[in-house]
């Protein structure tokens, strides 16, 4: 872990009218580390994430990738450069079946850069993607309009359209969240291989055990600020993080 | 005791999904029937027309191709309700080279198609980033302040307008002329809606955000959208400005804006294939009803308000359904 951080969050703020929704937080992220973000609800763990992917300009504060500032890019930017997320709320394209979802993706100019404008046949990519996070491709379901989707595939197509984008630094907003034990545990593996592909991995998570069992580091946010930043059996430790967490932890 | 249609594939669609289609002539009829069907119709309709019908037909084909761009705009998140900008802008920008340079229609309604997109998106640019009936509003405003312009200031004509323009050199240019531009904009602009560019289109119009997050520019794309559709709509002005040769204010009316709507409702949205048959419903209609003087839009409104509580979905959906598959009422189990 040395050299210049992949990401730099340098006391980074946004209040919304008067709610000061992150306040002064500042980490640092290195290439191939798994960081999660922890903290009540409302404590701002989904705006940081739209703070570093431009969806929400910031009040004040730098986040630098690769060492450039990125600082209220646009959203296409910056994903250009490498950083893809998914939504807490997911965001499919109802009207569209699931595999046509992930063809949009990839016809960003990213993966467009990437694999040199040349790219046959995009729903093949698109249907292999999707197997990948477990759609079954003999169950006809990568066909299906999205809006008929259960919520387990509608996080899956979110994870298939971050990762269309061939991304470097991956940032999951609750993915975990409405699933069942028995879908978690079989998305476990799938962010373990993308670790092993050398890929950054961000995880926002509610569910502590699923964050504490993959993560090497965990950063705790309460009230819009940064309280605790280090690996999680010291974080948990930390009598602050256990005051935030005290009866709001269910 | 409770009953719900049950839709069943019919078989010749289920055989002609794959390589048997090539067996059979029936199976390759069957296929490509919706696509001959025009072409054949629209070649042979100017020949069995008298030269009334011959321009209502011209005028169903300029009103398909403004219901074609309405839809074009619709499919990519930009509820439109000023098609007589584009319309008005293709016409005023190939009477002015005509008038001013002396222009060979057949190089000024090439011009005018480009000039005309290009002016309208231009136009329409700062006002991209609104949605829904904001975007609307503004579409609606802008020919409206032009024609103001146009008055105030007597350029290109002023209220007079600019006459005694150069004609296409016949008739039958002008008929055949437009239904090619109308069914080459029917099945170019069907074809792109369908690859993955138009997929990205129909995806602004689902999510946005979701787009963005895709690491695509959700207003280069929009700007692309809203230039195809105002050069088909200036296409159209141009083309009717040598037909007229005459080009004046009225080109901004209201009729351009609205018209192009109603066809889509009646024909159905988001296929364009709707919106030309639509087109070609209500603009003959409107000629039929001529007859009953000041009552005509009482009739064409009632028209209107049957096929969108009878048809919500619009006629072509129907029809596509009906081609495709037929249907059975089956119980409904409690
Ligand atoms: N667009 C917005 N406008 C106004 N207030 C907002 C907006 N987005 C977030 N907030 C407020 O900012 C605070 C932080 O919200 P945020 O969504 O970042 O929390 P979170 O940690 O992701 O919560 P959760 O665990 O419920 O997802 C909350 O008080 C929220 O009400
Ligand atoms: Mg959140």
């Amino acid at each position: 872990m040395s050299g210049t951080p992949l990401l730099q969050v340098v006391e980074l703020s946004k209040s919304f009218g008067g709610v000061q929704a992150v306040n002064r937080v500042s980490f640092d992220l290195h290439k191939g580390e798994l960081l999660g973000i922890i903290g009540p609800n409302g404590s701002g763990k989904t705006t940081t994430v739209n703070l570093i992917t431009g969806f929400v300009k910031a009040t004040s504060g730098k986040v630098f990738y690769q060492g450039r500032d990125i600082t209220s890019w646009s959203p296409h930017k910056i994903v250009r450069l490498g950083i893809s997320r998914t939504f807490q709320m997911v965001k499919p394209f109802y009207q569209l079946p699931a595999f046509k979802n992930v063809i949009i993706p990839l016809y960003s100019p990213r993966v467009k850069g990437l694999v040199g404008g040349k790219y046959g046949d995009r729903s093949a990519v698109a249907l292999d993607l999707l197997e990948e996070v477990g759609f079954e491709r003999d169950a006809q379901v990568a066909y299906k309009v999205a809006s008929v989707l259960p919520q387990g595939y509608l996080k899956r197509l979110e994870l298939a359209k971050a990762i269309a984008l061939q991304p470097d630094l991956i940032i999951l907003d609750e993915l975990f969240s409405g699933l069942s034990l028995a879908e978690v545990a079989s998305i476990v593996p799938i962010i373990e291989k993308l670790l092993l592909e050398g890929k950054t991995i961000i995880m926002i998570e509610h569910r502590l055990k699923e964050v504490f069992r993959i993560a090497h580091r965990v950063i705790v946010l309460n009230y819009g600020r940064l309280i605790a930043d280090g690996p999680a059996e010291e974080v948990m430790e930390n009598e602050e993080v256990k005051k935030a967490y005290l009866g709001s932890e269910d | 005791m409770k009953k719900r249609k049950e839709r069943i594939d019919r078989g010749i669609k289920v055989r002609s999904g794959d390589i048997f289609a090539l067996c059979s002539w029936r199976e390759m009829l069957y296929l490509s029937g919706p696509r001959l069907f025009p072409l054949i119709a629209c070649a042979v309709l100017p020949l069995v027309l008298d030269t009334y019908w011959q321009r209502v037909l011209l005028s169903v084909a300029i009103f398909g191709l403004l219901a074609i761009s309405w839809d074009i705009l619709a499919q990519s998140s930009m509820v439109s309700l000023g098609q007589a900008l584009f319309f008005g802008m293709g016409a005023y920008c190939s009477g002015a080279m005509d008038h001013y340079w002396h222009l060979s229609p057949f190089i000024t309604i090439p011009l005018a198609t480009i000039m005309g997109g290009v002016i309208s998106t231009i136009l329409l640019l700062p006002v991209l980033r609104l949605r829904g009936i904001y975007f609307a509003m503004v579409t609606l405003i802008i020919p409206l302040m032009l024609v103001r312009i146009i008055e105030a200031t007597k350029i290109l004509g002023g209220t007079e307008g600019i006459s005694g323009l150069t004609s296409l050199p016949s008739h039958w240019i002008e008929l055949y002329l437009s239904l090619a531009a109308l069914l080459a904009a029917l099945f170019g602009f069907r074809r792109l809606m369908d690859s993955d560019y138009g997929l990205v289109l129909k995806g602004i119009n689902d999510n946005d955000r979701s787009v963005m997050n895709a690491g695509i520019n959700i207003y280069w794309f929009k700007a692309q959208a809203l230039f195809l559709s105002s050069a088909v709509g200036a296409f159209a002005g141009a083309l009717m400005t040598h037909v007229y040769m005459f080009v004046g204010m009225p080109v901004f009316a209201l009729d351009y804006s609205i018209l192009p709507i109603a066809a889509v409702v009646v024909g159905g949205g988001g296929s364009l294939a709707g919106a030309v048959l639509g087109a070609f419903i209500l603009v003959p209609l409107s000629e039929a009803l001529r007859a009953l003087g000041g009552l005509r839009i009482v009739f064409y409104g009632a028209f209107l308000v049957f096929f969108i509580v009878a048809l919500p979905e619009g006629i072509f959906h129907f029809i596509t359904r009906k081609y495709h598959q037929f249907e059975r009422w089956v119980e409904v189990e409690k």
